[in-house]
């Protein structure tokens, strides 16, 4: 045994003898990732909320005051816009959650594990094709000419054309796979056995349906709302292709930046779906959906 | 309170360069004579002679106004320009006009082609000098109703070399619109026709149509210019464009957008660009486009030298080259405008064109309100009242669209 080791040796014994310190080295990358680039773009965010734009020259005028948040709050026109946009996004979530669960328990209870594979890329597939292609395609499919008047004209019926619902209609196509996966996952890990217990018992298929399956698997449902909930609320593009004359919050954001360039009033606007997103995260934290994601 | 301190700093913080601090708040008219717009823009000179190329040049451009074959090989005018003066041309495309004013404050550009809701704010904030147009041999072909206009000039001194324009069109679909409208009533007015078939176009500036429509409709409230609206003009102009948006089928800020909707007959009529026509025509589309009595607007672009320029001698090369008749009607015809060189016409390669953008029509370009920014300061040369400024009227569009 020589009394001098190589360095590479004294320092794992140096670290190993210092628990913490390993820990905080280990650890200072990500939280360094999550600090500053995360964190602190959200705090500049808030920060830039405070400042005012000088209208000729379009300059940020760095002085505090209150003025955005009191527009925001005073003027009852983004209240709509808010409530418009919250509830766009809610309503997305239902239809997804609604149309995924039934596809997301065939996929993972009755289909076999070859077509498992094949139903999973083919949920996925969707997510390949850009944006905007799949937005306009919806926006062809919407037109007065469209091949859902199409369809529906037999009937005596006409499409929604342009608007609320039609962006409600194109979100939820958007952001179906989001919702389909965790349920997915989640249905996956819920053993058979309860399934097979439920009936054994005597259930029929929908008391174990909402006595066994529905409970288990909420937190997965929550997962994806989160996904299909937050992503909804951030979009301004599908509403600006079908929307017809409605807004978000995001073209809000996005005119100011874009049209008006001031910074400030948009990092206002931009606060509002990052305090809802924190309320939400806060309520669904309880159900253990943050466990699934 | 707070908010008028806020904004008197800002105001004071342009004076600097405005001199209009003093007029502005106590609104008097001594002080140094403000310009036809009503501000005084910074003293800079244009440059005298031209020296040696400098071997560089750093072009801010829109989309399609220097094209150097990047995009489509087949579609060049930088590599001429660079074989013939040794000026080895960067281009920067900008996608709005408030970009291309925040890039031209890096100091990092030598020419920009600025829309007149641009121009005036270089002009204002010392970013732009004036142009020594006797350097620039092809202006002497410009168009002249082109020339010292209230977005290229101040006070009778040019700030830039006009590129090309064109109107805000009314269009609608022959086959569903009868009679033939003449007046923007057709989108205006509450009863009309085609309530739910109505396309507008989606931008703050948009409110100026309402303007030019209330010019006529409404001249009691006695504008005389759309972009210089006091709060009892702006308010009516706001007003009839709420009243306006149950009628709208949708909002439009990309022109293919639009295209699609006019060819599909979602919407019949709308306000809408010559190469939107053009483009809708040519995909079948029975589609028909006119200014009507009441006027339009339009954009009217000018070519401006930064101050900061190291690179003035290939800059003042660059202007009289893209308004050289060849050139110009490449660009025009490329994009889809008329051209600013009266001789440009005769080098178009689809003659046809330059009848369809009006380009020798001296009476049709008198009757667009060419794009200028709203500013607090009156355009038209008011001093007693406050006009709404650009953040405003965003604000505004936000609540009309509700």
């Amino acid at each position: 045994m020589t009394a001098v080791s190589p360095p590479s040796r004294r320092a794992s014994a140096f670290f190993f003898r210092k628990p913490r310190l390993r820990l905080a080295i280990l650890l200072s990358a990500p939280l360094l990732w999550l600090g500053l680039a995360y964190l602190g773009a959200l705090a500049a965010l808030f920060i830039t909320a405070f400042w005012s734009t000088d209208v000729f020259t379009g300059q940020v005028v760095t002085s505090w005051s209150f003025d955005n948040f009191v527009t925001l709050f005073s003027d009852s026109v983004y209240r709509t816009i808010t409530l418009r946009t919250v509830g766009i996004a809610a309503l997305v979530t239902v239809v997804d959650a609604v149309i995924a669960f039934p596809m997301a328990f065939a996929m993972a209870k009755l289909a076999s594990p070859r077509a498992q594979r094949i139903l999973v890329i083919a949920v996925m597939t969707p997510l390949w094709a850009s944006y905007l292609v799949k937005a306009y395609a919806w926006r062809t499919l919407l037109s007065g000419n469209g091949a859902i008047n199409w369809l529906l004209d037999p009937f005596g019926l006409s499409g929604p054309g342009y608007g609320v619902a039609a962006t409600v209609i194109t979100l939820s196509y958007l952001w179906l796979p989001y919702m389909i996966l965790p349920i997915y996952a989640g249905l996956e890990r819920l053993p058979d056995s309860l399934v097979d217990a439920s009936s054994d018992l005597g259930a029929k298929s929908f008391r174990t349906f909402r006595s066994v399956i529905l409970p288990l698997t909420f937190p997965a449902i929550v997962a994806g709302s989160i996904f299909t909930f937050s992503l909804s609320l951030g979009d301004y593009i599908a509403v600006k292709i079908v929307g017809g004359t409605s807004q978000m919050l995001g073209n809000v954001v996005y005119d100011n930046i874009g049209a008006a360039n001031n910074l400030p009033f948009a990092a206002t606007v931009a606060t509002v779906p990052v305090v809802i997103m924190l309320v939400y995260l806060a309520v669904v934290r309880r159900t253990g959906a943050l466990d699934n994601l | 309170m707070k908010n008028r301190k806020t904004l008197l700093v800002g105001l004071c913080g342009v004076s600097l360069l405005l001199a209009a601090c003093g007029t502005a708040s106590n609104s008097s008219s001594s002080g140094s004579a403000p310009g036809a717009q009503g501000f005084t823009p910074p003293k800079l000179s244009a440059l005298t002679e031209l020296g040696q190329p400098e071997g560089q040049l750093n072009v801010l451009a829109w989309p399609g106004y220097a094209e150097n074959g990047s995009n489509d090989p087949k579609v060049n005018w930088v590599t001429p320009f660079e074989q013939q003066t040794g000026c080895k041309v960067n281009v920067k495309p900008f996608g709005t006009s408030d970009e291309a004013v925040t890039l031209m404050k890096t100091g990092q550009y030598d020419v920009v082609s600025a829309s007149g809701d641009a121009s005036l704010r270089l002009v204002a904030s010392g970013d732009v000098e004036p142009v020594n147009t006797a350097l620039v041999p092809n202006y002497n072909d410009i168009y002249p109703f082109l020339k010292n206009k209230s977005w290229n000039s101040v006070n009778n001194v040019a700030y830039g070399i006009p590129h090309g324009w064109g109107a805000n069109v009314l269009t609608w679909r022959t086959d569903k619109v009868n009679p033939a409208p003449t007046s923007w009533s057709a989108m205006f007015d509450p009863n009309s026709p085609y309530k739910g078939k109505i396309i507008a176009y989606d931008s703050p500036i948009y409110i100026a149509d309402a303007a030019v429509y209330l010019m006529a409709h409404q001249p009691d409230l006695g504008i005389k210019n759309p972009y210089a609206l006091d709060d009892k003009q702006f308010n009516a102009a706001v007003d009839l464009l709420k009243k306006q948006r149950p009628q709208v089928e949708e909002y439009w800020a990309d022109y293919l957008k639009e295209t699609q909707s006019l060819k599909n007959g979602d919407g019949v009529i709308g306000t809408a660009w010559q190469v939107t026509v053009n483009l809708a025509k040519s995909e079948g589309a029975p589609l028909q486009s006119a200014v009507p009595s009441e006027g339009a607007t339009g954009w009217s672009d000018t070519w401006m030298v930064a101050a900061k320029s190291q690179h003035k001698t290939c800059a003042y090369k660059w202007m009289d080259y893209i308004v050289s008749p060849k050139v110009n009607a490449q660009v025009a015809e490329y994009f889809g405008e008329a051209p600013a060189n009266s001789k440009a016409c005769a080098e178009f390669k689809d003659k046809s064109l330059c009848d369809t953008y009006h380009a020798n029509d001296a009476a049709y370009a008198a009757k667009i309100q060419y794009w200028t920014t709203p500013i607090p300061q009156c355009l038209d040369g008011r001093t007693d009242v406050k006009c709404k400024d650009y953040g405003d009227w965003t604000r505004a569009w936000t609540e009309i669209k509700g």
